[in-house]
This record gives C-alpha cells, structure tokens and sequence, in this order.
C-alpha cells in the first residue's frame, strides 16, 4: 500500500511542475483529453463545421416583420391615373430630349418643381474614391482634398425635396433613379417614370411625416459615385470654394439643400427584360464590409411586392450552383433525411425539397460571396457608410420598353409598392433598430440569422486551439529531450523563436499589403498586369530579405531545428485563430470563407520530407494533400481556380493583371477583406509554406 | 411690450361700453327668470314682490358699482382676424384676440373679462413677460415671408417654446421658473414640466433679443401639438369658441393647416401709482396656414376661398363682450401702381372689385401700406341669417413674392458615426437684401448683425474651440466677423450649454457658415425616453437681425386695433432654424432577459473567484484533498480485504480510521466559522465599495 501511494506522489510530482494534485478539475480534464485526442477531434469538428454550413438552407427562417409601426400593405394605395400619367409624360419628353445632358437634367428639375418641389442641382467629380492605406475603417470624408479639377468630366446629380406638410424636418426618406443624361436607355428612363409618378402623389399627400428627397443619379461614371458624392456633400460639405462652380453649364446657383437625418434610402433601378411571365424585382442589400441594412427594410419591400402587387421578387444567386451535381447529392440526403424524420415524429419539418434545397444554396453562397468581397452591390451601399438603411430594387418589366400599353400599368405597379414602402418608413417613430442586421439570406422571403450562422465557422475555428495546444505539448517534449543544454530549456519561453517568425511573416504581409498604394503613385501609365509584376517582385524581394535577416525564419536555412516545425506550427495556428476570430467580427462571411480554406491547410500541413522519405501510401497521401491544400490556399490561386469554376477561364500574365485589377478594387471599396488577404491569410499561407519545406 | 402712456389712453373711453350694455341686459334677464321661477312655486305673491324687489336691488346696485368703477379699473377684450393669402396658393389666417387687466389694487382682486388662472399666475409667480407658444410644422421664410412683423412675432420653433422674465430677487428666479413650467403644464396639458430640468433651459443674456438677467428660455422640440392644448387655451376668452371670431376655428380644418402656432404672451405694465398693483397684457394669438380646395381648373390663377370654404364655419355675429371684432385682409404685391392712383373716396369700389380680384363683402375701410392693402370689416351687422362670410375671388393670375429677412438660414448636422459630429448654420443673402434699409453704417462700412442664440443639450458636448467661420466660402478668423461671442458650457447631467454670438457681416454677402464639432455622451441607461432609437433633439436656434426691424407702415390714421398697433410697433426681425435630430447610441432595451443574463454571469464569475481566493487555502486544501484519497483508497482496500475475508470467512483487522474522522470534523468546523467570517469581510467591502462608488 505505501510503495503504491510513494509511486503515485511520484508520478504527480513529474507531470505537473512542484503542485501535486491528486485530480485536476473536470473541466480541465476535458481540456487536456481533447488535446490529447485533437486529430480526432479535429477532424470531427471541421467536418461538422463543413456540413454545417450546407445544413444552414435547411435552418433558414420565414421572414418576419419585426417592427410593429410598418404596417405595410394596411393603408390604401392613392395613387392615380393622373400621377401615374404625368410619369408617362416625364418618360415620354426625356426620350425627345436624349442625349442632350443638360436639357434632359432641367426637363426632370423643371417637372420637379412643378410637382412643388424644392429642387436644386449638384455637381461633383468623377473619381473620388482615393485609396489610402491608413484610412481604411474612418468613415467618408468630404472631397476637398482634391487638387485642380478640370471642368471637362463632372456630373450634375439633380434633387427635389417634398417637404411634409406637417412634419417637422426631422428626418427624411430618400429615393435614387440613376439615370445616364448622355447616354439614356430606355429602360432607364422607366425609373425615372415610376419615381415621378410616386414623387406628385406624394407632394399632394397629407400623411407625410418625413420630407421625401427624390435624386436623380447622373450615372454616366457609374451608379455609385453620383451618390457617393451627393451624401457626400450632404453630410460633410466643404464651405470653401469649389472649382466646379465656374463650370457653368447648368445653372447651380440654388444651394444644396437638405432635410434631416435620412430614416431609409431606396434605390430603383430598371434594366432588362424580365425572363419570367411576371415582372421581376430583384432586391440587393449588400454594402461595404458586408453590412446589410435592418432586414424589415427587405421584409417591408417582399411582402409588400409579392403580396400585393404580384412581382417576382428575386436575390441574386450563384447560378452555377443550381446545377452542380454534389451539392444536389447533399439535398437528396437531406431530403431523405427530413422525410424519414417526419415519419418519426410528424412535428419535425425539417426537410425541404432538393430544388428549394438548390436554390436557397445558391442565393445563399452568393449572399455569402457578396459579403464576403465587402464590396457594395449597389448604389445603396454608399448610404451604409452613413448608418443609413438602403436597398438597391431592380424591376425588370416583361414587356419592351417602347410598349405603350403596358407600360402605364408598370408604372402603376412600381409606383405603388413604393408609395406602400415608403408609408411604412414614414410610419416609423424611430428609426430601424427592431430586426437583424447580421444575417444572410437564403431567398427574399428566408434568413438565417448570425446565432445559427455562426455555429459554423464555431465548429470550424474550434479545432485550431486544440492542435496549436497538442502540438505546443508535443514540440516542448521533443526539444526538451533533444537539447541539453538547461540554460535553453526554459520551458515557457521556448515559443519565442517561432513566435519571432511568425510575426516577421505577418509585418511582411502588412508591407506587401501596403505596397499597391505606393507602386500606383510610381509615375506613367502601367497596365495592371505590368503593376502585378512589380508588386510581386517587390514582395518576392521582400520575403528574401526577410528570410535573411531574421534568422532561422527560412525554412532553408542551415540550422537544424529538428522538430521545431511542431512549436512553429503551433504558433501559426494560434495566429491564423486569432486572425480569424478577429475578422468574424469584422466581417463573418470573410471570416468563414477564408476558414474553409485556411484551417484544412493549417491543420494539415506537415514537413514534406520525411513523408516523402518514408515512402509509406499513408504518408505519402498526406503529403499529397498538404501539397494541395497549400497550392490552393494561395490567393492568387484561389482566385483562378474560383475564376474557372464561374467560367471564365484565365491562364498566364493576364491572371495577374486580373488578380491586380480585383485588389484594386478592393482596396479602392475599403474592403476589409483585402487587409484580410494581406495580414492573416498571405502570412499564414507563407507559414505553412515555410512548415512543408521545413528540412527535418 | 405697452407702455404706460398707451395704457392711459385707452383709460379715456367711451362711457357705456358694449359689455356693461350686456351687463344691463343680462341682470334684467336676470330678474325676469327669478320671477317666473317664484311663480312656479307658488309663493305667496307679496312675499315674492318682496323677494324680487330686493334682488333687482341688489343687481342694480352691483351694475352701478361696477359702472362706477369702470372709468377707472377697465378690462378690455378685443378680437381680431387677419387673412393673407400667401404667394404659394395658401392662406393665412391670424387670431389676435387681447385681453387687458389694469393696475388694480392687488388685494381682493376680481375680474369681469381677464382670466383668473392668468392673473394668479402672474401674481404667484412674479412674472414680468412670458411667452408660449405651441407649434405644429415648419414656416416656410421663403413663401410665407420673413420680414414682416406677422412672421418675426409668430413664426415659432416646432414644438413647445417658453420664455419668462421674473421680478424677483436673482436667486429665486429658478424656482420661480420651475414653479411656472408645472403650472403650465397643468393648465395647458402639455408637458411643459419637462422644462424644469436644468438640462433643459437656459439664461440667455444679450442673444435673444431682450436684455435680461431674469429671464429663463426653454424648448421642447419634440412636443406634439393637438386640440387638448387648444381647449384650455381657449377657456381663457370671455367668448370661448362659442361666439365671435374664435367660433371660426373648427379643429379639423384649423390642424389640417400646414403651419399651425398656438401663442400666449402675457406682458405686465407697471402702474406707476403707489399702492396700485400693475396691469396685466394677455394677447393671445393663434396663426394657421391652410390650403383652400381648389376647384378651379387653371394652375396659375391663385384659388379663391372663403370663410366658409376655408374652417367650415361662419362668423354669425361678434362676441359681445368684445370691444372691437374686426377682420382684416392683407393682400401683398398688388399692382399697386394701378391702385395708387385710384382716388380713395370715388372710386372705392376699384379696390375691392376689379379686374383682378374680387371681395365678397364691401369693406369698411382700406388701409394702405407700402406695398400691401389692408381691407378692414366689421363684423357686427352679421348675425344668424347673414353670417359673415368674406371671400376672395381671383380672376387673373397673379404672382408676388414676400419680404424676406436679409440672411435666410438653415442648419444641420455634418459627419456620421455615433461618435462625433459637428452643426453647420449656413446663412444665405435672400433677394430682398439690397433692398432692406437696415445696416448698419459703423466705419463707413455697411454691415449686418446676426445674432445667433443656440442651446445645446448636455449629451451633445461643443467644442466651441472647433468654431470655424467662413464668410463667401473663405474662412475668417473668429476677430474679423465675430462681434461679441457668449458661451456657457454645458455640465453633464446638470446643465444645458449656451451659445450666443453676434456676427457682423458685409453687406455684400452672398452666404456665410458657422461650423462647430461636437461629441456625443452616453446617457445613463434611465436617462433615456421611451423612443430612444428616434434620435435626441437639438432644439432650434434663433437667428435675429437687430438692427433690422419690421413693421407696417400706414399711410393712414389707425382707429384703435391693437392687432395693427401691434403691427406698427417695430418688432426685431427673426427667424427660427429646424429642429436637428442627433442619432446617440443607444443600448439594446429589447434584450433584457440577455443583459440580465450577462450580468449576473459576470457577477458570479466575479463573486465566485473572488470568494475561492479569499476561501481556499491550497495547504490545508491538499492535505485534505490527500487524505481523503488514502481514506477512498483505504476503503476500497478495506472493501476488497472485506470482500477477500468473507470469501476465506476469516474475521476483519479494524482499521485505525475514526482518530483522522474527528479531526476533520474538527477541522470542517473551524472552516466553517472562518469560512463566515470572511463572507461577512467580502459582504462588508462590497457594501462600502458600492457605498462609496455611488456616492461620487
């Protein structure tokens, strides 16, 4: 009995440093048995975190409207034949007008002020959205650090206010028809009816609470920058002098005029045939950073145009998907799954059909995706930047646009879900804050809410501390067996050269990140593919000197580490954790694609020599698949290979030019996910670079 | 506002006034009601002479007392209507009705006309000017005009506005002023109460136009306006709406208008004599823009309306308690070149009955201003068969434009996020400006003073070093336009900020902004109203003009109208801006099962670790722990020795156990009385911590 106590107070004193204890408390019983057991877990957790993510369709939610003042559909619609008329004239005059901007610009001013409106005209430049690395999260700033701007390219938005006749110019809605002055297009202009036709009903309306602003978007250097600019000059005008005043084509001498904070923001579009019987409205919502505006906009907006005026309401989606042949196998299983469950309990519905299942995957990878780039979908995002809630709609009418006779009732229709929309918004005391604003959606009419969302990236993201744990473990055994030296085995302190490394490699990703900005201020006219050339140059240079003078950074150099890939492994995996934790907060759906991609490839990767040198099919495999994922895990070649699989197939230097061109656009949309790129994923992939040519 | 010279004047009045006539009348009907209710009872006749005589007595002699005091102690009441037709196809219809109290002697005071709930107010609260106002919808300076003295007098902020100067010792103007909030706000029902806070008033002192160190201006921007405010508002005329003028204001077509401003101004005249108390003004006005229906078909032609066609009732006859009932109808921008030739005495009728424009009614007299005509009518000879209905026919198109204030003036909030913002005032040079005669010539340059007088609320902390002027979109320094500058800063939570300054302008300006940045507070989680997400309230600056002043100017003789005295007097010219809205921060109310949650799980978390610190004692903890498992294992053994004997049937060695038993027992018992000993240490140090934590 007392040699087997002695024993045990032997044991404890060597597992645990000088504090015996007897049994450790549950919880880190549980800690220390999923280190122990962290393949297993792993894997278990990130294939639970895949079919997680393809189970989400299936837990989508009805929509709901959430905010009780909206009442939409509950009031009359008053809209008449004499406004939808008057529309029909607006739309009819500008098409005798095409072409001449600024004729075109004064008919829409004039028929404003006709209506009773307020109006006034705005010009602004072109370009404005000027990269600057270190302004990335501030918020929209005013154009006035542009320098000489020339009077030969400047667009002229045109706006009218309808002031409500009893309100108190607190607040107001605003509603947005691009429109190109120089180029027109007929469908367009329809836009431009349907919002006539709301805005004189509207001047003669008494239920008004909210001023209503009408803008019409000079669209010829895009839908967004016209807006841009205007909410620019709206809420951070410059009170010096503007260049652009002396460019007198239009007469701008009214002031720019405002009215209160903005409630919502609606943006209508026409473009396009409908395709379908119906006429279609497709909603957008996604703007910068994958911010989406309160879900009962979109709900208020759906019900009102499904179940009262009889469109098609649509969101976009990845049409490839619908016919992609696995994930039609995963609906199959679904299916199967939902039914033999309803048979068990008839309370359990969870099954959907494989068609629904197809389509809410496809509208819901797009929903990712466009969350994801972080770019705006729409002029709507601009008015996000502002914490203004917007919705891009786009109607696309069955009929072509020189018909007559239909096109009386289009605009009737449009005009009403509209003024349908916009009587709820006015109906709003406060502004939107009742329904989500984190959430993703499956169709117009489904969501899936960011408490289920985020169960997947969880599930995903929760084997990276485990293995950095095990792996910790691991490598501090082997180096305190391989080295004898006491004075380098300080025990907690032994991951500091690998920490050394990964942190260069990330201070070098923050570089390289940084590095476009100043290679676009390098003078002459360079095509993109010549500037993606210099930048990976640039960062090549970058990585060699890295690797040189930090030493024991390059996974070639001379001193032999042995085993330290465990520790530096481990440290990597802490990083692309705390990465991604980060930027789940910043934006989920970033956060949850680059999961799928960076924690097979971390978890995975090995040295590669020794498999090789093993020779053993197991191995071997392994080696195969870390080369794999690694390869893929390179942006620049994901982004090919995403290319390929959406068709547009793309080979050699125009890839990078392309792959310029793409960043470009990133960091032009202050896209968070390009810092992503450049400070979590590019080091992290350079990690696992360095780990599989480890020579050990 | 009346001088003491006035007052005398009107001492001097015509003996048997219209009221005492009524006062005669109605003590005969007295009698007569008397008489015929003693009939009915069927007293004894002599008896009942005997009774009646004494009762006409008594009325007689109280008639004859109050005869005999007229001459001295008059109360006059006097209604007015004035209606404007305003350039943008609306009319403006201005209640006056005034109420005079003379200096009586302050002990035993009684009233005939003059509101008591008013007089006691005065009389309690010591009031020496007072203003209020309630207002519904925003007054248009551009069509409604700006620079006359109907808009500078009655062009009112959104809302409710008070303002009170005291005759009391500086040390009790606050009470008094808290005092006076609640009982308007019990007298109005309104919840002017909300202005006792010391957050929410201020002590101008030179900005907004009356020099006084008691006087005391509050705003309650976010007060709805409705006809439980007009109700008490009207029980202070002798007539109520039952008779006379105010039987017009019918309330669904008085707040179906487009501007709607309820206003009680009381003002007390100083007698002079010794022993008298002072005088009491009350002039209460209610000003209403409407739109009459217009049937007409042609666009430009302005639309006719009548009395009738405009509240949807008739004048039948004055309120016979009233000196004066005149209606008045201002008629701007005629072609005054026509008319001014036209000889007043022949051709009478041109004025009323041209080609233009037609009057339904003859009117009594024409006054001519500079450059608008006022038609007077008396609406004495109405009655129940032949209402008053005066109405206003167009035949030609006509178009004129009002007086504007020098500078118009808009303001707003620049710059997003919840974080920090700034207030924008933009001045803009109106038309009218070469033509005002007001500047000032100091220096042999012509300028213009604006005064700016400006509350902020706590929550929005001003930066007032941020104050940046740009005068013709250069900027200037604060000594160049900046005349005199006043600034209180606000104190978190206990007192609003202040801001008042006088600009001098050149003449010559075409626009000048103020600019000043400003962060937001978090309020405390009770501070907030029930409607947070709307947004908090910047109440309305006031912009004044004061070396310009509006006034009519009659070519002829006035008769004794105090509506057109007042008009005559020279009123400063000024403009309220709009009401801003500032979206703050707010927290998640809807949540607060999750609040609750969160809290108490970091207050266990807390609480429990802090306990387990306080509690444990590692040592004694193992030892315990240590012995415990050689007791588990000892009885396991014991169980297994047990097991084996009954198995070999031999008798069991007793184990030496009870001896540790005790001395745990001992040892628990000891744990336990320090364990609440220092439960009650932690207990104390959190009461005195939460003690001195709220307790700043």
């Amino acid at each position: 009995m007392t040699t087997t106590e002695k024993r045990d107070e032997k044991e404890e004193v060597k597992t645990d440093d000088g504090s015996p204890k007897i049994k450790s408390r549950p919880i880190v019983q549980l800690g220390i048995f999923l280190i122990s057991h962290s393949p297993v877990f792993s894997v278990v957790f990130s294939a639970a975190g895949v079919l997680a993510l393809l189970l989400l369709p299936l837990l989508a939610k009805n929509t709901y409207i959430s905010e009780n003042a909206l009442m939409p559909g509950s009031a009359r619609s008053m809209l008449s034949n004499r406004d939808v008329s008057g529309g029909s004239k607006l739309v009819k005059d500008i098409k005798n007008h095409e072409g001449q901007g600024v004729e075109v610009q004064r008919l829409i001013g004039q028929h404003m002020s006709e209506m009773g409106a307020e109006i006034y005209y705005q010009k602004f430049h072109p370009e404005g959205n000027q990269f600057h690395p270190l302004r990335f999260f501030s918020g929209p700033d005013s154009d006035t650090l542009m320098g000489n701007v020339s009077c030969a390219s400047y667009g002229v938005n045109v706006a009218g206010i309808i002031r409500a006749p009893r309100g108190d110019g607190k607040e107001s809605i605003v509603l947005v028809t691009p429109y190109d002055f120089i180029n027109g297009g007929d469908y367009e202009a329809l836009s431009l009816g349907i919002a006539s036709s709301l805005f004189s009903l509207l001047a003669r309306v008494t239920w008004l609470s909210k001023d209503i602003i009408w803008l019409v978007a000079d669209s010829r250097y895009g839908d967004y920058r016209p807006v841009a600019a205007w909410l620019s000059e709206y809420h951070t005008p410059s009170f010096k002098v503007s260049d652009l005043l002396k460019c007198d084509e239009i007469n701008t001498s009214g002031s720019f005029r405002r009215a209160g904070t903005m409630a919502a923001a609606l943006v209508l579009k026409v473009d396009g045939r409908s395709e379908r019987f119906e006429d279609t409205l497709s909603i957008y919502a996604e703007a910068s950073n994958g911010q989406m505006p309160n879900l009962d906009l979109i709900n208020v907006v759906n019900y009102l145009a499904v179940h009262r005026q009889g469109f098609y309401v649509k969101v976009e989606k990845v049409v490839s998907l619908l016919s992609s042949s696995w994930l039609k196998i995963f609906g199959e299983i679904f299916e199967a799954v939902g039914k033999v469950a309803h048979t068990l309990n008839p309370n359990w519905n969870f099954g959907i059909p494989v068609a629904d299942y197809l389509e809410a995957s496809a509208t819901l990878a797009s929903s990712l995706y466009s969350q994801a780039l972080g770019i705006p979908t729409g002029p709507h995002g601009a008015f996000r930047d502002y914490q203004v809630d917007a919705i891009t709609l786009k109607v696309s009418p069955r009929f072509p646009p020189d018909s007559k006779a239909r096109q009386h009732d289009f605009f009737l229709r449009g005009a009403q879900l509209l003024e349908g929309t916009i009587r709820s918004v006015n109906n709003l005391l406060e502004k939107f804050h009742q329904s989500f604003f984190l959430y993703l959606l499956t169709s117009s009419s489904k969501f899936i809410s960011v408490g289920v969302y985020m169960i997947a990236f969880a599930l995903l993201v929760a084997p990276l501390p485990m293995v950095a744990a095990s792996l910790y473990i691991d490598g501090c055994n082997v180096l305190t067996k391989s080295t004898s030296n006491p004075a380098e085995n300080l025990k907690s302190w032994k991951w500091l050269g690998a920490a050394k490394q990964v942190f260069a490699l990330h201070l070098m990703g923050f570089i390289v990140s940084l590095l476009p900005y100043f290679i676009c201020q390098v003078p002459g006219q360079h095509s993109p593919t010549n500037r993606s050339i210099m930048w990976v140059t640039t960062s090549a240079s970058l990585l060699l000197i890295t690797f040189v003078t930090i030493p024991g950074c390059s996974p070639f150099s001379s001193r032999l580490h042995g085993t330290k890939w465990a520790v530096l492994k481990s440290v990597t995996i802490s990083a692309a954790f705390i990465g991604l934790c980060l930027m789940s907060i910043i934006n989920f759906a970033t956060a949850e694609i680059g999961a799928l991609l960076l924690v097979p490839m971390c978890l995975m990767v090995r040295p590669i020599k020794p498999d090789l040198r093993s020779r053993r099919m197991k191995s071997m495999l392994r080696a195969l698949c870390s080369m794999v994922l690694v390869t893929t895990g390179f942006p620049v070649m994901f982004f090919a290979i995403s290319r390929g699989l959406t068709g547009k197939g793309l080979v050699g230097l125009s890839l990078g030019g392309e792959f310029w061109t793409w960043l470009e656009s990133l960091w032009a949309w202050k896209s968070a996910t390009y810092l992503y790129i450049g400070m979590v994923h590019l080091p992290c992939w350079l990690l696992c670079l360095c780990i599989l040519f480890n020579p050990s | 506002m009346c001088k003491p010279d006035q007052y005398h004047s009107l001492y001097k009045h015509h003996f048997l006034s219209p009221e005492l006539r009524d006062l005669l009348r109605n003590a005969r009907s007295a009698v007569i009601q008397v008489s015929d209710r003693l009939r009915r009872f069927s007293l004894d006749p002599i008896m009942a002479r005997l009774v009646l005589s004494l009762i006409t007595l008594l009325i007689l002699q109280s008639v004859w007392v109050t005869i005999a005091f007229e001459s001295k102690h008059v109360e006059e009441f006097s209604e007015e209507l004035l209606l404007k037709p305003l350039p943008d196809r609306k009319v403006l219809a201005h209640f006056h009705f005034e109420n005079r109290a003379p200096p009586s002697n302050s002990h035993g005071r009684h009233h005939h006309l003059f509101p008591k709930a008013i007089s006691q107010l005065v009389q309690k609260f010591r009031v020496k000017e007072m203003e209020l106002s309630f207002t519904q919808g925003r007054w248009n300076h551009e069509h409604w005009g700006g620079f006359d003295p109907l808009s500078s007098m009655n062009a009112k902020p959104v809302g409710v506005e008070l303002w009170a100067e005291f005759d009391v010792p500086q040390s009790q103007v606050d009470t008094s002023w808290k005092n006076l909030t609640h009982a308007l706000s019990g007298l109005f029902c309104a919840s002017i109460n909300f202005l006792e806070s010391s957050t929410s008033y201020a002590a101008p002192t030179w900005g907004f136009g009356v020099n006084s160190d008691k006087l005391r201006y509050g705003s309650l921007p976010r007060e709805a306006v409705c006809t439980e405010n007009l109700t008490p508002w009207l029980k202070l005329l002798p007539c109520r709406d039952r008779d006379g003028i105010s039987a017009l204001m019918n309330r669904p077509s008085v707040y179906r208008g487009f501007y709607h401003s309820q206003r009680l101004h009381l003002s007390t005249v100083e007698s002079g004599e010794e022993g008298l108390g002072s005088g009491i003004m009350l002039e209460q006005t209610l000003t209403v823009v409407l739109q009459p229906d217009s049937i007409s078909g042609e666009a430009n032609i302005q639309p006719s309306w009548s009395l009738s066609s405009l509240f949807g009732r008739n004048i039948v006859g004055r309120c016979v308690l009233a000196k004066s009932s005149n209606v008045y109808l201002q008629l701007e921008g005629l072609p005054s070149h026509e008319l001014k030739n036209v000889d007043p005495e022949t051709e009478a009728d041109k004025f009323w009955k041209n080609a233009e424009f037609e009057l339904s009614l003859k009117p009594d007299r024409i006054l001519r201003e500079i450059n608008s005509f006022l038609y007077m009518f008396d609406i004495d000879k109405s009655s129940d068969r032949e209402p008053f209905d005066l109405g206003l026919t167009w035949k030609l198109p006509s178009k004129w434009s009002c007086q504007q204030a020098p500078l118009h003036s808009t303001r707003f909030l620049m710059g997003s996020g919840n974080e920090r913002g700034a207030i924008a005032i933009l001045l803009k040079a109106t038309e009218s400006q070469e033509k005002l005669s007001g500047e000032d010539l100091t220096n042999g340059r012509c300028t213009i003073k604006a005064n700016i007088f400006q509350i902020f609320p706590w929550y929005v902390k001003v930066y007032y070093h941020t104050l940046q002027i740009f005068v013709d979109q250069q900027q200037k320094p604060g000594s160049e336009v900046l005349k005199k500058i006043n600034v209180s800063p606000s104190t978190d939570k206990v007192s609003s900020g202040m801001m008042e300054m006088m600009l001098e302008l050149p003449c010559e300006v075409k626009s000048a902004a103020i600019s000043i940045e400003y962060d937001k507070g978090f309020l405390h989680i009770d501070e907030y109203p029930p409607d947070a997400n709307q947004g908090f309230d910047i109440p309305s600056a006031l912009i004044s003009f004061p070396n310009h002043h509006a006034s009519l100017d009659f070519k002829e003789e006035l008769s004794k109208s105090p509506l057109l005295s007042k008009f005559k007097e020279k009123s400063l010219v000024r403009s309220y801006t709009e009401v801003l809205l500032v979206p703050l921060t707010t927290p998640d109310f809807s949540m607060p099962y999750n609040v609750i949650t969160i809290t108490c799980t970091v207050f266990a978390l807390y609480f429990g670790s802090l306990l387990n610190v306080l509690r444990r004692r590692i040592g004694e903890e193992e030892r315990y722990l240590k012995s415990q498992a050689g007791k588990r294992t000892g009885k396991l053994k014991q169980l297994l020795s047990r097991l084996k004997a009954k198995i070999r049937g031999r008798p069991i060695e007793e184990a030496p156990s009870s001896s540790t038993e005790s001395q745990t027992e001992v040892q628990s018992s000891v744990f336990s009385s320090k364990l609440l000993f220092k439960i009650i240490l932690v207990a104390g140090a959190a009461a005195a911590w939460q003690y001195f934590s709220t307790d700043k």
